[in-house]
C-alpha cells in the first residue's frame, strides 16, 4: 500500500473516535436530562459536573480529530 | 521550519488543483513585515493573530467598561456585565467556596478574553474582505492561557501547603500497597491537565472552522460547477453552514466556560487539596 493512502485511511478510522465521542457527549446529557426530569429542583446544582463530563467526554473525540489532522497534514 | 513549509507545500498544491485549503485561514502573517522586529534574537513581528488580540482586548475593556457605573438601577449595558461576573462569581463560589473571591479577577478574565476572542472569530466579515483570525486555535495561544492557569494552581498550592501539596497525589485511605501507584496515576494526571485543557479549546475551535471552511469550499465549488450541481449540492450545504454557525456561537461559549469551570476546579484542588 502507498504510504499516502495509508495516511489517509488511518485518518478515517481516526473518526471514528469523533463518533464513539458523540455517543458518550449524548450519554452525559441525555443522562443528565433523565435524572433532572425526575428532580427538577436538584437539576441547576449539578450544571457544573454535567459541564465537567461533558468537557471529558467531548476531549477524546477532539484527540480522534487531532490524530487525523497530524495524519492528513504532518504525518 | 520542516512543518512550516511542508504546510507552505499543500497549500501551494492545493491552490494549484482548484481546491480550497481549509488549513489556509490558520496561517499566521505578519501585517507590517518582519525586518526589524528583533528583540533578543527573537522575531517579534506583529502578526494577524497580534491585532486580534488587541481587537479583542480593546473590545472586552470597552464592553466592561461601559457597564461600570455603579448604577443603583442598573441599565441595560451595566446588567449585560453584571451577568458575566454574577455568573463567574456563582461559578467560584460553587467550587471554591469563599477563598474563590480571590481568583475572581483571573477567572473573569480568562472566560471574556476566551469568549470574546471565540466570537469575534466567527464575524462573518469576510463579507467585506476583512478574514478574522480566531487566535484561539492555536496552541501557543491556548497553550499561554493554561500554562498560567497552571502556575497559579502550582503557586497557590505550594504556597498555602508546602510540600504538603503532595498529599493531593494520594487520596484519603488508600490503602498502604496502592499509595505508590496511585501516587504515579494521580501525578500523571495532575501533569497533563494543561495539555488537556489547551487541546480541548485550541481543537474545539479550530475543527469548527475547518468544517466551516470545508463547508464553504463545497458551496463555492457546487456553484462553479452549473445550474443541477449547485441546486443539488450548494443549496443544502449553505442551509448546513448556517446550522453549524449557530452550534459554533454554542461551542465558542461552552468552551470559554468549560476552560473558566476547569480552572477554578483546579484552583480549588490548590485550595483545598482533596
Amino acid at each position: 500500500m502507498e504510504a499516502e493512502a495509508a495516511k489517509l485511511i488511518g485518518a478515517g478510522l481516526a473518526a471514528i473516535g469523533a463518533g464513539m465521542a458523540a455517543i458518550g457527549v449524548g450519554n452525559v446529557f441525555g443522562s443528565f436530562l433523565e435524572g433532572a426530569l425526575r428532580n427538577p429542583g436538584a437539576a441547576d446544582g449539578q450544571q457544573g459536573r454535567l459541564f465537567i463530563g461533558f468537557a471529558a467526554a467531548e476531549l477524546l473525540g477532539l484527540l480522534a480529530f487531532v490524530v487525523a489532522m497530524i495524519l492528513i497534514f504532518v504525518a | 521550519m520542516f512543518h512550516v513549509k511542508h504546510f507552505e507545500d499543500q497549500a501551494i498544491v492545493a491552490a494549484e488543483e482548484g481546491k480550497i485549503d481549509p488549513m489556509h485561514q490558520f496561517t499566521i502573517e505578519p501585517l507590517f513585515g518582519s525586518q526589524g522586529w528583533e528583540l533578543a534574537g527573537y522575531n517579534i513581528a506583529f502578526t494577524n493573530s497580534a491585532l486580534w488580540m488587541l481587537i479583542t482586548t480593546v473590545v472586552l475593556t470597552l464592553f466592561v467598561a461601559g457597564g461600570m457605573k455603579r448604577a443603583l438601577v442598573p441599565g441595560r449595558w451595566q446588567m449585560a456585565v453584571e451577568v458575566f461576573t454574577g455568573f463567574i462569581d456563582d461559578m467560584l463560589e460553587a467550587n471554591v467556596g469563599k477563598e474563590g473571591r480571590k481568583y475572581l479577577p483571573y477567572v473573569f478574565s480568562l472566560f471574556m478574553f476566551i469568549l470574546f476572542a471565540n466570537l469575534l472569530g466567527l464575524l462573518p466579515l469576510g463579507v467585506i474582505g476583512v478574514h478574522p483570525f480566531t487566535f484561539t486555535s492555536h496552541f501557543t495561544v491556548t497553550g499561554v492561557l493554561a500554562v498560567l492557569s497552571f502556575s497559579i494552581v502550582l503557586i497557590v498550592g505550594f504556597a498555602k501547603h508546602g510540600l504538603h501539596f503532595f498529599s493531593l497525589f494520594v487520596p484519603h485511605g488508600t490503602p498502604l500497597p496502592m499509595i505508590p501507584l496511585i501516587f504515579v496515576i494521580e501525578l500523571f494526571s495532575f501533569l497533563i491537565r494543561p495539555f488537556s485543557l489547551a487541546l480541548r479549546l485550541f481543537v474545539a475551535m479550530m475543527a469548527g472552522h475547518v468544517l466551516l471552511e470545508v463547508l464553504s469550499g463545497f458551496v463555492i465549488n457546487g456553484g462553479n460547477a452549473g445550474i443541477g450541481i449547485g441546486a443539488l449540492v450548494s443549496v443544502p450545504s449553505f442551509a448546513l453552514m448556517i446550522a453549524i454557525s449557530a452550534l459554533e456561537i454554542l461551542v465558542s461559549a461552552i468552551q470559554a466556560y468549560v476552560f473558566a469551570l476547569l480552572t477554578s476546579l483546579y484552583i480549588n484542588d490548590a485550595e483545598h487539596l482533596h
